[in-house]
């Protein structure tokens, strides 16, 4: 009856094992665990064997089955005051099921519902991420030019700054995000509002050109030699994970995966 | 303002905004009226609409009201659209259910939950809009917890969060062609 099994695509090792047990008309909180556990490692090898990519968690819960299986097979020993006494070896594999299977419901029913394009329309946006009605891209050599307004706002000190600011490019743009996560608007110059070198002018400028090219933010004024306006853009919430991802050091630190 | 009018006006709105108006933004624009007057029109119009089976329906969505087409008529509006509605796989619609009844929740929860790695997943829900990143979990790494959008329930056709499905509880949960028999999850200690 093993190798029969019809391929479908399995979302993961709990969503084939689900099809194993629906498949064996068995209940999943009395999983005949030797038969299914063969059940899967033949639909793995299956899966193997045609080069199909077995992502390790299905090879994680293979070991768990196996794992389970011999618990089964050992005597429950009444001398053994063990803490796993009395606790079926598969009662944490079926809360597992049950949980996904509820997942599982629920997306059904969302997809049940009434879709928009798909069963429901409006109608279209007619502006497609446009700059709202009369704002306009700002061009680098504005943007500069603000810059060095800022700058020269600053006290001019004599003395050297000798105070080496450890503020990161990556810091700051956690920063720029968090306030603009927080707010509408900000006036670019508000963004300098705070800071008291020059490096950290700098360093400031930088994040928000980084923070413009992953498109998380806008920059923009309400008309020609107004007021530099910052907005979040589409991007903020990818470039909010991805500045968080990479840490606030320099180094990135390998993160593994993808 | 004559009823009538505000009634028109509030339908011209209704019309021409690109998303769903709540409320609030509407009674802001027609000004002079009150609160349970714009809305007793919206409920006046959304009846008539019904009743009349017209094209398009008055429906609350994401805490607001928006036109849209009966599902009735969807063939037809597809077939002048052209084009395929997107298509969701299974993976990115249960990796949404699980973050929609979870929020806020993280990465790794939501692995827990589907025993495999969610990252691609995530990532496209995250391109769709229809989840973001919400706050960050007081656990080592800070990890993000992640929330739906309004544009979530916009897709669902969902007024809040309130109106999602009821997610099944546990001891409802047999698979369909399980026997009759099942065996309480919590065990007593002489089983």
């Amino acid at each position: 009856m093993s190798t029969n099994v019809q391929l479908e695509i399995f979302e993961g090792p709990l969503d084939l094992l689900l099809h194993l047990i629906k498949k064996n008309e068995v209940s999943v909180t009395d999983i005949p665990i030797a038969a299914i556990t063969e059940q899967y490692l033949a639909t793995l090898e299956l899966m193997q064997n045609l080069n199909l990519d077995v992502a390790g968690e299905f090879l994680v819960m293979a070991a768990t089955l196996i794992h389970i299986k011999s618990r089964m097979l050992l005597p429950a020993g009444d001398d053994e005051p063990d803490e796993d006494e009395g606790i079926d070896p598969r009662e944490d594999l079926v809360r597992r099921l049950l949980e996904y299977q509820r997942f599982k419901d629920a997306a059904a029913e969302l997809e049940q519902r009434e879709l928009l394009t798909r069963d429901v329309f409006t109608r279209p946006a007619v502006t497609e991420q446009a700059p709202a009605q009369g704002f306009r891209e700002v061009s680098l050599f504005e943007l500069l030019t603000a810059l060095r307004r800022v700058i020269e706002r600053l006290p001019k000190d004599d003395a050297h700054e000798v105070i080496l600011e450890k503020i990161t490019v990556r810091e700051k743009m956690t920063l720029i995000l968090d306030i603009l996560r927080a707010g509408e608007r900000v006036h670019f110059e508000a963004l300098f509002s705070e800071v008291k070198s020059r490096m950290e002018i700098i360093v400031t400028f930088l994040a928000m050109l980084e923070l413009v090219k992953m498109r998380a933010i806008r920059i923009f004024q309400e008309a020609l030699n107004g007021p530099i306006q910052i907005e979040a853009a589409v991007g903020i919430d990818q470039a909010t994970e991805k500045v968080a991802m990479e840490g606030p050091e320099e180094e990135q630190n390998g993160t593994s995966g993808s | 303002m004559e009823r009538a009018d505000l009634k028109s006006i509030v339908e011209s709105l209704l019309f021409v905004a690109d998303g769903p108006l709540t409320l609030q933004r509407l009674e802001e624009v027609v000004e002079g009226s009150s609160r349970d007057e714009v809305r007793s029109v919206l409920q006046e119009l959304q009846a008539e609409l019904d009743r009349e089976r017209r094209g398009v329906r008055l429906v609350e969505i994401a805490s607001g009201y928006q036109l849209r087409t009966p599902k009735v008529n969807a063939d037809w509006v597809k077939k002048l659209l052209g084009g395929r509605p997107p298509r969701m796989s299974r993976a990115t619609l249960e990796t949404l259910a699980i973050i929609a009844y979870r929020q806020p929740i993280t990465r790794a929860e939501i692995e827990a939950i589907r025993g495999v790695d969610v990252d691609g997943v995530v990532g496209t829900l995250l391109e769709r809009n229809l989840i973001r990143a919400v706050a960050r979990k007081d656990v080592p790494g800070r990890p993000f917890l992640y929330g739906t959008t309004p544009e979530f329930l916009q897709l669902f056709n969902l007024k809040d969060l309130t109106h999602l499905p009821t997610l099944k509880e546990m001891e409802e949960l047999t698979l369909p062609e399980a026997p009759e028999k099942s065996i309480p999850l919590e065990r007593t200690e002489e089983s």
